[in-house]
């Protein structure tokens, strides 16, 4: 670093020659580096200094800002300790408080830096010279030599035997990571996508009867002859599941009143007493909750991709992407006068799967749900 | 004037850490590193301080938020959800929004940033593509790009899954179910995922490490590679005076840049905490719980996976079983708009360089950029695929268009299902006319000058309008343009046999996509000559010393 009173490259380092508006070499000198002194820049082609009048101007108008910023500063530090939280309204007045000092802070700080840069700082038009990002000729050949004279003294090229162990040596350390992986599934696999064909509603309660449709949120059982009114819908949930999301998630419910001649031929009637019909809630294009029901037109609504339902004609498809109907689930009214199911659903509800297949056709031929 | 000694104690430190690490000839090198300006290359800064801020106060959550989705009643000071029965990360991020002092401003601050973040990134891969700044040298950088907007989507997506409010859960159910339509593997990856069925126990604390740990580790490696190329390979610069492939003009790292990149991060991080102050994001205790029973009306996810949720509602309901009952179920109508919009757009984001650099043979080392009407063939297909993207987001909210609108909900689809293949198709063509009008101008004003305002009268009689010549920069400016190349012997015009390269079926595609995509439109200098004759017609010459000099 001491001699550089000249203008050569430096052998394999990409020094730019000269950059025009640097200190000419001479002055470079190192003194950031402790060295003694340095000759001024004086008027170096492509820094046109500001006028003093400008800088001054400059100079004030970004310590005011800087000001700002400490102030600003200060009343973020005042307001985290002024103002508590614990509710709605205190949370939002700390919020309010902590943003608009730390959002002045920073806008000022952020100001008062660009002033100094326009205002005070030159203006630049520096040049720099660009070098192709290629090495030379000679350069790759020598690489290219080294690289092959490496190998061979490696003895990698010359003894099969060593390179062959050791990408076998590497293969099963490579999967170590992999099979490490395999506990984030569950732990029994026999059955897994069997799981997804089986909900509670077709499996008997701890006492030996059959589960009840319960109001999801109250977890109150329905009495067939109190939900009456026509066009009256409910969410419903398994009794005893209330609060297993996985079983919601596969199990819930929308239940809707029908006059009886307004069912049409897709709705299984055996399934719907005193025009009571269950559908599976669970959209079966990618499983949001069809939560939406239009009266007048019988129509369940998906509001996650807009699959449209028709829950007179057996929830099937009559618009939107989902594919398939939404299942209806069997249910009867039990001694007690509640809702109750009387098996499983026909097809597994929800999105499809690979291991899916054509359930409907399957449970048509058992005689089930068309 | 002297520029004096350095101080004391900066020599005192420099000369040790010289003394240790050679760092002389770095600074001596890099210190007055010249950088090109123009307001679009600010864009890509403006992602990078996001993410500098996503860092902080994401860290800032960390300390509070507890990722388990471990069912706990809440007690918190949020009176209407006192007693209501939700997971502990749920319940902690109601924690920092209510009984964390700044809790709510870093929150809000943290997705503010995460939206800049993300369209910091789109607007700045936008600027790269349509100026051609992402050929040779920088294909790389390119390519790094399009892994980090991807990630981002990715990091995006588990993040929004982490309050667990009834909102978030409508998303994560989206992913589930398009994760299980996936053929073969799907029930696998989503048993693995969640831990065995929806949403299982375990989603939210895997989601967490991936969100903080992998993907911003990965982010920050990518950025500081993204970077460090940009740094070695220098950046491109907008064609003008004196510009040229051979050098860079603008103000020195030190202190010019230095000092503006400083003040860009402040504005950033002003305008994110400005942002959330003001503007309130994601209200998760106003969505409830999550429970998959449930769903909030009118949810939207945000701004960046619309065009997903776009592709999704457009979609017709196609379903095929390959095997019949055995199984083999495709759901196309989810595998389809989940699948094939992004690939196309990711994966023609990263082949495009590749693609036109085999089009139109160009192996150059290109600095200076190009201004976007004259490549017309990029533009008009950068424009078309922004159509594409464009349709399907704004079919993302169709609920909310059909309300605004006054028509039908099921109208939109229908509109937007014809709307996602035409309408590419009309922004191309548009596209591409427009960008040969511009051109046409500039070679008028090449040709002509621009008016001046100044009314002469002619001796014979006649008024015209005097033209002077422009503006020297902006002359310059124009004078950047380059014909995009072609395959030698692609020309329609080249006579005798094609080279070997452009034989064979696929040669010929290649020879014809070359003579259409590249060649000179409407060349400068036109406006030349062409028989007015008036001598107000400002003679503007070729300018010499405009003209790169070397190339
Ligand atoms: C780099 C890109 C990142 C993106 C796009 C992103 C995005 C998001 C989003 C959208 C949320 C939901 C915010 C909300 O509650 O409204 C979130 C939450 C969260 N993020 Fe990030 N984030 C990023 C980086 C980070 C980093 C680096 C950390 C930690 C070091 C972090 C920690 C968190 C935590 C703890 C939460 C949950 C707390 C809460 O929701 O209140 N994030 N993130
Ligand atoms: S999840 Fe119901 S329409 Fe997509």
């Amino acid at each position: 670093m001491t001699d550089n009173n000249h203008d050569i490259e430096q052998p394999g380092e990409r020094v730019p020659k000269r950059v025009i508006g640097t200190p000419s070499h001479a002055a470079t000198g190192t003194p950031l580096l402790g060295a003694e002194e340095r000759t001024g820049p004086a008027e170096v082609p492509g820094v046109d200094l500001q006028d003093e009048a400008t800088a001054k101007k400059g100079e004030r108008i970004a310590a005011f800002c800087f000001l700002l910023t400490f102030l600003a500063g200060i009343a973020f530090i005042v307001s985290y300790v002024a103002f508590q939280v614990g509710d709605l309204d205190s949370a939002a007045t700390s919020n309010l408080a902590l943003g608009s000092s730390l959002t002045v802070a920073l806008l000022a700080l952020a100001s008062g830096i660009v002033v100094w840069v326009r205002m005070v700082m030159p203006k630049y038009k520096l040049v720099q010279e660009r070098h192709e990002m290629a090495s030379d000729g000679e350069t790759r050949a020598y690489v290219g030599e080294t690289f092959l004279q490496g190998a061979a003294e490696s003895g990698i090229t010359k003894r099969p035997l060593l390179r062959r162990t050791l990408l076998a040596a590497a293969a099963p350390l490579g999967l170590a990571p992999l099979v490490l992986l395999k506990d984030l599934g569950p732990h029994e696999y026999a059955d897994f996508p069997k799981k997804l064909r089986h909900t509670v509603w077709g499996e008997k309660t701890k006492e030996g009867k059959q589960r009840r449709l319960v109001v999801e949120g109250t977890g109150a059982p329905i009495r067939a002859a109190d939900f009456n009114s026509p066009g009256g819908i409910l969410s419903v949930v398994p009794e005893g599941y209330e609060h297993d999301l996985n079983e919601l998630a596969k199990s819930t419910l929308i239940l809707i009143k029908f006059r009886p001649e307004e069912l049409k031929s897709g709705t299984n009637r055996n399934w719907a007493p005193d025009g009571i019909v269950a559908y599976s809630k669970i959209c079966t294009h990618v499983g949001c909750p069809a939560a939406l029901y239009e009266q007048t037109t019988h129509h369940i609504l998906c509001p996650c991709h807009q699959s449209t339902f028709d829950a007179a004609d057996g929830a099937k498809v009559v618009f939107g992407p989902a594919a398939r109907p939404l299942p209806q689930l069997p249910i009867a009214v039990d001694g007690e006068g509640y809702l109750v199911a009387t098996a499983d659903f026909p097809v597994p509800p929800g999105p499809s799967f690979w291991e899916r297949g054509d359930a409907e056709a399957e449970a048509r031929e058992k005689g089930g749900q068309s | 004037m002297s520029t004096g000694t350095v101080p004391k104690p900066i020599a005192g430190t420099s000369s040790f850490l010289d003394d240790r690490l050679g760092a002389g000839n770095f600074m001596r090198r890099n210190l007055r590193k010249v950088f090109p300006d123009h307001w679009s290359f600010l864009l890509g800064e403006i992602a990078l301080y996001s993410f500098i801020v996503l860092l902080l106060t994401g860290t800032f959550l960390t300390f509070f938020f507890k990722p388990s989705m471990e069912h706990v009643i809440y007690e918190g000071s949020y009176a209407p959800l006192q007693g209501i029965g939700m997971s502990a990360a749920y319940a902690s991020t109601l924690e920092i929004s209510f009984d964390v002092r700044g809790g709510l401003l870093m929150r809000q601050m943290h997705h503010w940033a995460a939206l800049l973040f993300v369209a910091g990134m789109m607007v700045h891969m936008l600027r790269v593509f349509f100026t051609g700044a992402y050929r040779k040298p920088r294909e790389l950088n390119w390519l790094i790009g399009v892994g980090l907007l991807t990630l981002a989507l990715l990091e995006g997506l588990t993040g929004y899954s982490l309050p667990d409010d009834l909102l978030s859960g409508a998303g994560l159910r989206i992913t589930e179910g398009v994760a299980i339509s996936l053929p073969l593997v799907g029930t696998w990856i989503t048993f693995f995922l969640f831990g065995g069925e929806y949403p299982g126990e375990d989603v939210i604390s895997r989601f967490y490490s991936l969100h903080i740990l992998l993907i911003p580790g990965i982010l920050l490696g990518l950025i500081s590679a993204h970077m460090i190329l940009m740094w070695v390979q220098k950046h491109t610069q907008m064609p003008g005076k004196g510009r040229t492939n051979k050098n860079v003009v603008g103000a020195p790292f030190y202190p010019a840049f230095m000092a503006k990149a400083g003040a860009y991060f402040m504005f950033t991080f002003g305008v994110i905490a400005l942002l959330g102050t003001f503007a309130q994001i994601n209200p998760i205790w106003l969505f409830g719980p999550y429970t998959p029973a449930d769903i909030s009306a009118g949810s939207q996810p945000d701004f960046y996976m619309g065009f997903l949720e776009g592709a999704l509602r457009l979609m017709p309901s196609w379903e095929v079983n390959l095997f019949g009952q055995g199984g083999g179920t495709l759901p196309l109508s989810v595998l389809i708009p989940a699948l094939v919009p992004m690939g196309i757009i990711m994966t023609g984001l990263a082949v495009y360089p590749f693609a036109e650099r085999w089009i139109t043979g160009d192996n150059r080392e290109h600095h200076v950029v190009d201004r976007p009407r004259n490549n017309p063939h990029r533009t008009a297909i950068g424009i078309s695929a922004m159509t594409f993207y464009g349709v399907l987001w704004l079919l993302g909210a169709n609920d909310e268009l059909s309300w605004v609108l006054h028509v039908s909900l099921n109208w939109t689809t229908y509109v937007g299902r014809v709307l996602v293949f035409v309408a590419p198709v009309i922004a191309y063509v548009v596209t591409y006319r427009i960008c040969l009008g511009l051109q046409r101008k500039d070679a008028a004003i090449i040709g002509h000058g621009v008016e001046s305002g100044v009314i002469k009268r002619l001796p014979h009689g006649e008024y015209i309008e005097v033209h002077v010549p422009p503006a020297q920069d902006i002359e310059a400016h124009m004078r950047g343009k380059e014909a995009v190349p072609t395959l030698p012997g692609a020309g329609n015009g080249s006579d005798g046999v094609p080279p070997k390269a452009l034989r064979g079926p696929i040669g010929r595609l290649r020879a014809k996509m070359s003579a259409a995509y590249g060649g000179e439109k409407i060349p400068l200098d036109d406006g030349h000559g062409d028989g007015h004759g008036h001598d107000d017609h400002a003679a503007v010459g070729a300018g010499g010393d405009d003209k790169p000099a070397v190339h």
